[in-house]
């Protein structure tokens, strides 16, 4: 029989002992991990950027990625929309008794080749394990330091004049997730979109790219990101619908269904907003990215209706596009 | 068979464009057109059809959304059947966000009732058959197009002898609350866009009476953009003709008879009701199925008969749904509209349900403010 994680394993003994240094300590090593004190010591230069977020995917493994990787991948993205290098991370696991060994480990190789990404590592952790029912298999917890390397990026800078671009397809992640828990099964691949985006980031830093403001669109899509900006910085968005890249599968399940792409969840793909002028040139950074190459520029910041997102349809129509609301349910007929 | 893009083909730029223009040249009178189905409202919507038709080209909004038209007396039994205890009850889409007279589905499941919204209404089998020791409601709800999944259902129920599963019917039909509200006289009404997929299952001889009677032009029309701006331009020519017939623009999908096996199929399990409430409408004889008296030991509405209540419960003062449904007013024209009422503190059906007329015009509507009063 596969070896399954017991109550023994967090209960602070021997076996929690083993468990750390046979699983995290092996795979997550380095040096500040490995000294085993109560707390990381570290050192940063300047100004830094904390953030924490909490990961309880169901299903635990999907198309393209699991927990692991998103806990991983998403704290750094929090940090890397900041314009801050991601240096450090704390990671908690909470797990359900019984869950498989290999299972854990196939979860922490990923955080380990997602961290490569970045450079980013885990200086501390814990782990915890609850008797069965107590939590969803696994979830797990992410805090995360970084060093900020480019100062005045904020949700509160967008001006009229600006560019908006989004990364990559949107919707991928969320689709994926909904296709795997509801079993709809589709021809083609669809894939999460999961992805660490520190390297295209920092390339554009370097570039010298005047970033007014970036935002993973996580939960709730590119919806809620275009529509928290609105708000924050009182302008307006003008969104040319036909520009937002959006992909046959993840179309054809919105259509099914009665979803709307730009609400669904994305773990890879950012919202930027640029000086005017300088689309060009981040575009043809991003592009260069595989994480990013599907980079498009999807529309301006103007005044048109202050607080407002606006759709234009390629006839000549236009509707606001509202922030989503409640739970995502699917339309009856 | 060629390869045809089902979304992108039918949302063709300079079709849309070009069906605009020959709608304005052709349209010379104000023509009322009423969408039966939320499926169309939402189109229209979304897609800001309004905005490329001539001015004297207005919707008016139709009671096509089933779960906007559920009366609270019904809902009122999904959360008395979700309440009894050792049960399951499931259900489609947003009928979980309706309230009732006191709570909701998903306020009950909150508080830890066993309550599934589902994608397929076949998951309804597998609950089933890995809950042996618990009662499983299925709450059907849906016009034409859903029924059939309904009537597979109470099918394999009887044939594998499924000891645990229970329907409470609630599915209704298009063409008698079309013949009420022409009835009403008061409603303006010059043409019909006809629904999609219960046409694609009813076929659409169903509209042929009603278009002789009232002579009134029924086009039936897909979802997509150009599909209802080419059945807008049918009408158009009807009316400019003197016409008053069905037509078909959802050829790819929609023939005069329709799906006939689903309809066997229907009529094998399920039977006209003498009455059913429809909310904001009222009584409308002969416009819901229930399942047949030999079957009704799968019928929720007998077995726990005990459990249900009985009196009928009708929407705040304030709220105008009914009106709505019956297509003599626009959201706009409500008064708690947008404010006491929202998406998410719904106060009245059309605002629940993300097919209802209310919900579309708060999602898409607030640039057309202006122009959309009934």
């Amino acid at each position: 029989m596969s070896k399954k994680i017991l109550l023994s394993h967090g209960g602070g003994g021997e076996e929690t002992q083993s468990l750390i240094k046979e699983l995290f300590f092996k795979h997550f090593s380095n040096e500040t991990l490995l000294k085993c004190e109560d707390a990381a010591v570290l050192s940063v230069s300047g100004r830094i950027a904390f953030t924490t977020d909490s990961f309880t995917v169901s299903p635990i493994f999907f198309n393209g990625g699991n927990i692991g990787k998103l806990a991983i991948a998403g704290t750094v993205n929090d940090l890397v929309m900041m314009g801050a290098h991601p240096k450090y991370l704390t990671c908690s696991f909470m797990i359900e008794e019984g869950f498989a060994y290999d299972d854990l480990e196939q979860i922490v190789l990923s955080m380990r080749d997602e961290m490569l990404k970045s450079g980013v590592q885990i200086v501390a952790g814990d782990t915890k394990v609850v008797p069965k029912g107590g939590v969803d298999g696994l979830f797990i917890n992410t805090s995360g330091v970084g060093e900020i390397v480019c100062e005045g990026i904020s949700a509160h800078n967008l001006q009229s004049g600006c560019s908006i671009i989004v990364s990559n397809e949107v919707g991928n992640h969320g689709a994926c997730i909904l296709a795997k828990r509801e079993d709809i099964e589709l021809e083609s691949e669809l894939k999460t979109d999961c992805a660490s985006l520190w390297k295209p980031v920092k390339a554009l830093i370097d570039a010298g790219v005047n970033i007014r403001a970036l935002r993973d669109a996580t939960r709730g899509g590119l919806s809620a990101v275009l529509n928290e900006w609105v708000q924050t910085s009182n302008v307006c968005i003008e969104v040319d619908e036909s520009k937002i890249p959006v992909s046959p599968e993840v179309r054809g399940v919105c259509e099914l269904l009665g979803f709307e792409p730009y609400e669904f969840a994305n773990e890879g793909t950012m919202v930027l907003c640029v000086e005017g002028g300088e689309e060009e040139k981040t575009l043809k950074i991003l592009r260069g990215f595989e994480e990013t190459k599907k980079a498009s520029w999807i529309g301006k910041v103007s005044h048109l209706y202050k607080d407002r997102v606006i759709l234009s349809t390629p006839w000549g129509s236009k509707r606001f596009l509202e922030p989503p609301k409640g739970e995502l349910l699917p339309r009856i007929c | 068979m060629p390869k045809v893009d089902l979304i992108e083909g039918f949302r063709d730029p300079c079709h849309m464009k070009a069906l605009a223009e020959i709608i304005a040249k052709e349209c010379h009178k104000k023509i009322n057109i009423m969408e039966v189905c939320g499926g169309h409202t939402h189109t229209i919507m979304k897609f800001g059809l309004m905005q490329i038709l001539p001015k004297n080209i207005e919707f008016v909004h139709g009671p096509g959304c089933p779960v906007c038209i559920m009366p609270k007396e019904r809902i009122d039994h999904a959360i008395a059947l979700a309440s009894m205890p050792n049960t399951i009850l499931a259900t489609l889409g947003d009928m979980i966000r309706v309230p009732g007279s006191k709570t909701s589905l998903q306020k009950l499941r909150a508080e830890g009732k066993d309550i599934r919204s589902l994608y397929s209404p076949l998951d309804v089998l597998k609950i089933a058959k890995e809950n042996p020791d618990k009662n499983v409601v299925f709450f059907a709800i849906g016009f034409e197009t859903t029924t059939p999944m309904t009537a597979v259902l109470i099918k394999d129920a009887v044939e594998h002898k499924i000891k645990n599963l229970f329907f409470h019917i609630n599915h209704v039909t298009v063409p008698e609350p079309i013949d009420v509200i022409m009835q009403g006289g008061d409603a303006h009404i010059d043409a019909f866009l006809g629904p999609s997929h219960v046409s694609v299952i009813t076929g659409y001889k169903i509209y042929e009476p009603l278009a002789q009677k009232y002579k009134t032009p029924i086009v039936v029309s897909g979802f997509e953009p150009t599909d209802v701006m080419e059945s807008v331009l049918k009408i158009v020519r009807q009316i400019n003709e003197g016409r008053s017939e069905v037509e078909n623009e959802y050829k790819r999908a929609v023939t005069q008879d329709g799906n006939v096996k689903a309809q066997e199929l229907i009529s094998t399990y399920m039977e006209q009701r003498s009455h059913f409430r429809w909310r904001g409408i009222g009584d409308i004889p002969k416009s819901a199925l229930k399942i047949k008296d030999e079957y009704g030991f799968l019928d929720a509405e007998i077995v726990f008969k005990d459990f249900l209540p009985t009196q009928e419960i009708d929407d705040h003062k304030m709220c105008i749904c009914g009106d709505i449904l019956k297509g003599k007013a626009k959201p706009f024209d409500c008064k708690v509209f947008g404010k006491a009422c929202t998406p998410t503190n719904p106060m009245g059906s059309c605002m629940v349900s993300s097919e209802g007329a209310c919900s579309a015009y708060y999602k898409y509507g607030s640039l057309l403010e202006k122009g959309a009063k009934a």
